[in-house]
């Protein structure tokens, strides 16, 4: 590696730091004033730091909506949805990558086209699909036609075709199954790339909000969190209380917290034996 | 233990035709060489043994039984391939115990086995490290530990020592030979090198153009060869292969000279073969010729002749040999045999060539 000059090194690093500052600072407000009272959140100039940290607005908030209940609902969608759409990706990248098969790339490509479509254009005949099913109004509804993901298929399709053939043909010789050699040979061979996946399903998964407000409509007990949320800010009729709703808020967005946190060590790694690779 | 027959097996990528009509016998405890350049097909060859690709026609048996449309498990071999293919995610005993594990061994007889071809292969201190951290020698050998701890009934190799440097390449060469004197197991080895094909085999098939050229022991394949192909792709450096003309009992071997030949051989346009190592110089009568490349080997000299308004000859000699290029000399067919092969490339008689 080239040694840049100090100056240029020096202006790199203030860039970077500066996007991080304002990536973060929305964060970081929602985070300080959910411990504000009501009164000092809505004072001008706007105050900082709280006087005095209080956790009401987070007591508060199991008072309006059932938190909890809320929670596990997010967790439940985005957990099994995230893990069906590793399944299927990892199977149906392997046909993609390794099998010939007729018809192989035509089927590619639309899937491909599929994966341009706007969630939005989809909206109303999923919906009707799944009403017909009898699963509006349930979370089964809301997970089973994210099981399959085209993005995933792709993703996992890119990084399988580099597995070199000569391994899976190994695993075969060694007397793997098909399912052996996809899941104990191939996917090991490609963990960063699943890591990814799955930390951008999980995240995409716990924040959708227009999906599951379709499909659940009215039944609010199997809310996930982000719907939730909704009612927080419609809770006081105009009078919005923001550090209740900034409370929830920060309950929202932990777990996909602590799923990147969990997930991050996978990133890393692949990126430093890229390095010592490359 | 096991032998091999193929019968008019053939093989097509779509309407590409790669292998057609192989007829094949190999027998229990055979070391057999599959040789041929590269792109005739030995790998596919080899995959369609192994399962690993379809056969498009004919059949396969391994041990009596017919295994066209049995899966690699169910064949009992085992493989090592040229990039190794090593499961990079596991240690070496994880590699090892991989496909014992899925055929559900105990985990003492897993452990006996490992141990014992660790010791066999010299690996022992290498167990609990992955592929990454290993030398290329070290990962070909645990490639063959692998296939070992299975122990096979047969077992298949495809190029495993062209990614080795020359120096362990020969090593290795050896420590396979030994491995197959020590187990007794049918091999099925692929090779472009017709060096490994001459050491290792019991048996060697030369493929090419789609189909077998010759089967036979080494120097069967090295004194009679079949035809124009297997004269020059077995024997280093490659056999001279000479235009020449047949007429009753005459062969004009153009600038080399006339020679008689010792029965009717038919007439018209054939080829001679003359091994570089049956050549003499400064022989009585011979043809003129200049020097136009010297190459000491240290043992030996490989020598480039010009013959004069001819062709050229490559010839092989002691390293008492001296001459230098750009020298003037005259050559001739030395006492060994040299082979006649018709327009067609087939080989029409083989005898010791001497001057009339
Ligand atoms: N999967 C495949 N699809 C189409 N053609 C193939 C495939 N595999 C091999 N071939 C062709 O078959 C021929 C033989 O290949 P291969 O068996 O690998 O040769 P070798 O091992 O003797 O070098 C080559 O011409 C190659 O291009
Ligand atoms: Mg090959």
């Amino acid at each position: 590696m080239t040694r840049q000059p100090r100056i240029v090194r020096a202006l790199l690093v203030s860039l970077i730091v500066a996007l991080a500052v304002m990536s973060a600072f929305p964060f970081l407000w929602m985070v300080l004033s959910s411990f504000k009272t009501a009164e000092e959140s809505m004072r001008t100039p706007p105050v900082w730091i709280p006087a005095a940290a209080s956790l009401e607005s987070y007591g508060a908030v199991s008072d309006v909506i059932q938190a909890g209940r809320s929670l596990l609902n997010s967790a439940i969608i985005a957990t099994l949805t995230t893990a069906g759409i590793l399944v299927t990706s990892i199977m149906a990248g392997f046909a993609f990558a390794k099998y010939r098969f007729r018809g192989r790339d035509t089927l590619f490509g639309l899937m491909i086209a599929a994966m341009f479509l706007p969630p939005i254009v989809t909206l109303i005949p999923l919906f009707r699909m799944v009403s017909e099913m009898g699963l509006n109004g349930s979370l089964a509804g809301v997970i089973l036609p994210n099981l399959a993901n085209a993005f995933g298929i792709f993703l996992m399709r890119q990084f399988i075709a580099g597995v070199p053939d000569d391994l899976i043909d190994a695993a075969r010789v060694d007397g793997a199954s098909e399912l052996r050699v996809v899941f104990s040979v191939v996917a090991p061979a490609v963990l960063p790339a699943i890591a990814a996946l799955a930390l951008f399903a999980f995240v995409y998964h716990w924040n959708t909000y227009l999906w599951p407000l379709t499909v659940l409509q009215g039944a609010s007990e199997d809310y996930p969190i982000v719907l939730s949320l909704g009612r927080l800010l419609s809770y006081n009729r105009g009078a919005m209380n923001t550090p209740l709703v900034m409370a929830g808020a920060t309950l929202a967005v932990l777990p996909p917290l602590v799923m990147f946190v969990f997930l991050q060590r996978f990133f890393v790694d692949s990126m430093v034996s890229a390095a010592v690779k490359g | 233990m096991a032998g091999v027959t193929l019968t008019n097996l053939s093989k097509a990528f779509g309407a590409t035709e790669v292998l057609r009509d192989i007829n094949l016998v190999i027998e229990d405890g055979e070391f057999c060489v599959f040789v041929g350049p590269s792109g005739c097909g030995k790998s596919t060859l080899l995959r369609m043994i192994a399962g690993l690709e379809e056969i498009s026609g004919g059949d396969l048996s391994i041990g009596g039984v017919r295994v066209n449309d049995a899966s690699p498990r169910e064949r009992g071999i085992a493989m090592v391939f040229q990039s190794y293919a090593l499961y990079p995610h596991r240690t070496v005993r994880g590699n090892m115990e991989f496909g014992l594990r899925l055929s559900r061994m105990a985990r003492d007889e897993i452990d006996q086995r490992i141990t014992r071809a660790a010791r066999m292969l010299q690996i022992e201190g290498l167990l609990d490290r992955r592929p990454s951290q290993l030398s290329g020698g070290q990962r070909q050998r645990v490639a063959i530990g692998r296939a070992i701890v299975r122990e096979p009934e047969v077992f298949l190799f495809d190029e495993p020592l062209s990614n080795l440097d020359a120096a362990l390449r020969v090593d290795t060469r050896r420590e396979i030979a030994d491995l197959h004197r020590q187990l007794g197991t049918t091999m099925i080895y692929v090779t472009h090198d017709q060096v490994e094909a001459m050491t290792l085999a019991d048996k060697i098939v030369v493929l090419n153009g789609g189909g077998v050229q010759q089967t036979g022991r080494p120097l069967d394949l090295y004194n009679s060869p079949a035809n124009v192909f297997v004269a020059g792709f077995i024997g280093s450096p490659r056999m001279n292969l000479i235009p020449v003309t047949v007429s009753g009992r005459t062969l004009d071997a153009g600038a080399l000279g006339r020679f008689g030949l010792p029965a009717d051989l038919g007439s018209g346009a054939m080829t001679l073969g003359l091994r570089p190592e049956n050549l003499v110089l400064h022989a009585p009568g011979g043809a003129p010729a200049t020097v136009t490349l010297v190459e000491h080997l240290g043992n030996e000299v490989l020598a480039e002749l010009r013959l004069t308004n001819g062709p050229n000859l490559v010839m092989k000699q002691t390293a008492a040999l001296a001459v230098t290029t750009g020298e003037a000399v005259t050559v001739a067919p030395g006492p060994d045999l040299v082979h006649l092969f018709d327009a067609a490339g087939a080989r029409v008689h083989s005898w010791p060539l001497a001057r009339g």
